[in-house]
């Protein structure tokens, strides 16, 4: 069958925070990737789709047609000795995990969840535990093909088209489509981490924590109970790792069993404020010494929440939204204390709240939303218009300490503020397909019609 | 009886259709536990693409053959190359097949004749070839895609199903004469499976990812299975549908 005429959506598409929704006019699924649609004869704009992880709306485009890329999961080339992986751009980073640990490779960046696609890690140029020492996602992609609506089919390299594979890295899917591209994995010796988890008891602790940190491990991350009374800015777990330099032995495999949270739970039932609180109290005090040594699996230790399929439909219906920022470490983290004094007193409660440093390593995306400083991810059920007064009044915070927000966790910072905070849009803007757009795009242009 | 491990096949396999979204996921298992493949299909580029994908996967060796497998004149040449790549046909999964379009047959003979050239005269004609084959051979497995639309004729997509039906029956007879020499004849009768072929329609909570029906085609080849509906609920679902009595099953909207 043909792909060329956009299809009605047969399945429903929405982002991981199942706020805003959506609904596309069409979608065409993507199943080889010699054999694409002509994109500047669709009669609406055009978005590429993975699996839906980005959290607000850089994934959706209302009215107009998704390109499905999901089909395109294939690898076309690994190279054992030099990790270097060729593969298709809807292949998910847990299919590229399950080829390449045993032969000894990792990936070189891993994010929150497994189920993303090496095309939206591109697109959103994406960061994890190691940005103090690898930097984000787009360091290490040595190459990608990109199909433009003129029909080109670009190679993008730091020499080649390098001023769309600026664009492209960070560029939120919108300067062409994706086909390939080719990933520079890292060697391991084991699929564990040798984990270390502390607790602390104020800001400062964990700055201390994290500066010491930067040099002797690879993982950092923290988790932070925002509950605590006002006057102490904070408590959580400094949690930091390597991976293991011993080999593996074959009774160490051993996977736990994916529960899944079939439904959306009516009206986010489970979720209050007093829940949450019980849940980050309990959550704080699980570890009883200060310190803990363990050794474990990789996937527990990066992507805890993968076990639990869907478990975004704990927020029910109405959806939730993610806040993620980046604000510099100065002023005695003057923003960051009034960014959780902000919360405290709003009364709307982060089930998980993760505190992050980001190194000095530059991305070179254009559009990368790490930079240095501490960067603070938290979860809002969503609940009108309180959620968004809330969000906003964060985002002023954010905007005059210097730091930014990530757009593949937005859904509702303004144009303005968007604009304060990547300031390489002019530039941007130049490399978008005239055929590709997203509500997102719309949204920070000012161009919706709602 | 010639058993094979149930994980890691580290023999041959030959995939007919092997482009198909079902087939492809076959394939990969088939890769990652080591086997050698011979993949058959309509397009150049489709096989080339498959064929690197399971080169990275862990399969040695990855020979392809284009060919337009309703033409049944094509079949011998297929065939013999395949046994040239492979030496002996450990694992052979017929895999083509096409939806067709219902509404389409009923008003035209040609798209019908079609359809049934497709699913049942051509599928047939290659069994016949690979029979002989695996019963001179001694040993081997034959899987077959089938349906489940096969088990009962219904108004909404009786051109395809009566095809599957003449399949299915077909296989049911070849199984007891190939027991004879070794060979196990697999029936798999899938569901709805949210492939390419059903891109069209909408996708409600029976259907099945090509991953799941994956697995279970690559373990029924494995164990040597009879019949096998995918997912397993289908066998019941379908003893269902053939229990309700004609007068009144004429009456349902299936």
């Amino acid at each position: 069958m043909k792909r060329n005429v956009p299809q009605p959506p047969t399945k429903t598409y929405a982002s991981w925070g199942r706020y805003p929704k959506a609904e596309p006019c069409g979608v065409i699924p993507l199943d080889w990737r010699d054999e694409l649609p002509d994109f500047a004869a669709l009669p609406a704009s055009v978005l590429p789709y993975g699996y839906g992880r980005s959290y607000g709306d850089s994934c959706l485009n209302e009215n107009g047609i998704l390109l499905d890329a999901s089909g395109l999961r294939r690898f076309i080339a690994f190279n054992d000795t030099t990790g270097v992986l060729h593969c298709e751009a809807g292949v998910r980073l847990d299919d590229i995990l399950s080829l390449v640990v045993p032969r000894g490779w990792f990936l070189p960046v891993s994010p929150g969840t497994k189920f993303v696609s090496v095309g939206g890690a591109i697109a959103n140029d994406i960061h994890g535990k190691n940005h103090h020492r690898g930097g984000t996602w787009g360091r290490h992609v040595r190459r990608f093909e990109l199909v433009r609506s003129s029909g080109e089919r670009l190679t993008c390299s730091p020499e080649e088209n390098a001023g769309l594979y600026r664009a492209t890295i960070g560029g939120l899917g919108l300067t062409g489509l994706i086909t390939s591209a080719e990933i520079q994995l890292k060697p391991i010796k084991s699929a564990f981490i040798d984990e270390e988890q502390i607790r602390f008891e104020s800001l400062d602790e964990f700055m201390e924590l994290a500066q010491e940190s930067v040099d002797d491990f690879e993982y950092t991350v923290a988790w932070i109970d925002c509950f605590v009374e006002e006057g102490r800015y904070i408590r959580g777990h400094f949690m930091r790792g390597n991976h293991r330099q011993a080999p593996d032995r074959p009774s160490d495999a051993s996977r736990a069993l994916p529960l899944v949270v079939p439904f959306n739970l009516p009206g986010g039932i489970l979720l209050n404020q007093y829940t949450v609180r019980a849940f980050n109290t309990v959550y704080y005090h699980r570890q009883f010494a200060e310190r803990v040594h363990k050794t474990i699996h990789y996937e527990p230790f990066f992507y805890p929440l993968d076990t639990i399929q869907s478990w975004n439909k704990i927020y029910g219906d109405a959806g939730f939204l993610q806040y993620q920022c980046v604000v510099p470490v100065e002023n005695d983290n003057a923003a960051i204390k009034e960014i959780l004094s902000r919360i405290r007193r709003s009364g709307e409660g982060s089930f998980f709240t993760v505190f992050k440093t980001f190194g000095e390593i530059a991305s070179p995306g254009m559009l990368s939303f790490p930079r240095p400083g501490v960067t603070l991810a938290l979860d809002f059920a969503y609940r009108g218009s309180s959620t968004l007064e809330l969000l906003e009044s964060l985002d002023a915070i954010v905007r005059a300490s210097g730091g930014a927000v990530y757009p593949a966790k937005d859904a509702r910072m303004s144009a303005e503020s968007f604009h304060t905070f990547f300031p390489a849009w002019d530039e941007f803007s130049a490399f978008i397909d005239p055929c590709f757009s997203s509500s997102f795009l719309r949204r920070v242009n000012g161009e919706d019609a709602s | 009886m010639n058993r094979r491990p149930l994980v890691n096949h580290t023999g041959s396999v030959l995939i007919f259709g092997a482009t198909s979204a079902i087939a492809a996921d076959v394939a990969q298992r088939f890769a990652a536990g080591g086997a050698t493949l011979f993949l058959v299909g309509r397009s150049e580029e489709k096989l080339t693409a498959l064929r690197d994908d399971l080169l990275v996967r862990g399969a040695p060796k990855v020979e392809t053959a284009v060919a337009d497998l309703t033409e049944i004149a094509s079949h011998e040449r297929v065939v013999a190359a395949a046994k040239q790549s492979l030496g002996t046909l450990d694992q052979v999964l017929v895999a083509y097949g096409v939806l067709g379009d219902q509404r389409a047959s009923e008003t035209s003979v040609e798209t019908t004749l079609r359809d049934w050239q497709v699913n049942a005269t051509s599928t047939i004609a290659l069994l016949t070839l690979l029979a002989n084959e695996l019963e001179r051979q001694r040993f081997g497995t034959l899987a077959v895609i089938s349906s489940v639309a096969g088990d009962r004729g219904r108004q909404s997509n009786y051109v395809y199903g009566a095809a599957k039906a003449a399949l299915s029956t077909f296989l049911s007879g070849l199984r007891a004469r190939l027991s004879k020499a070794g060979v196990h004849v697999v029936t798999i009768k899938p569901g709805m499976v949210d492939t390419p072929m059903t891109a069209h329609m909408k996708k409600g909570p029976l259907f099945a990812s090509p991953a799941r029906v994956g697995h279970d085609i690559h373990q029924a080849m494995l164990r040597g299975r009879d019949v096998v509906y995918s997912p397993w609920y289908w066998r019941g679902v379908m003893l269902i549908i053939r229990l309700i009595p004609e007068p009144i099953f004429k009456r349902l909207p299936l």
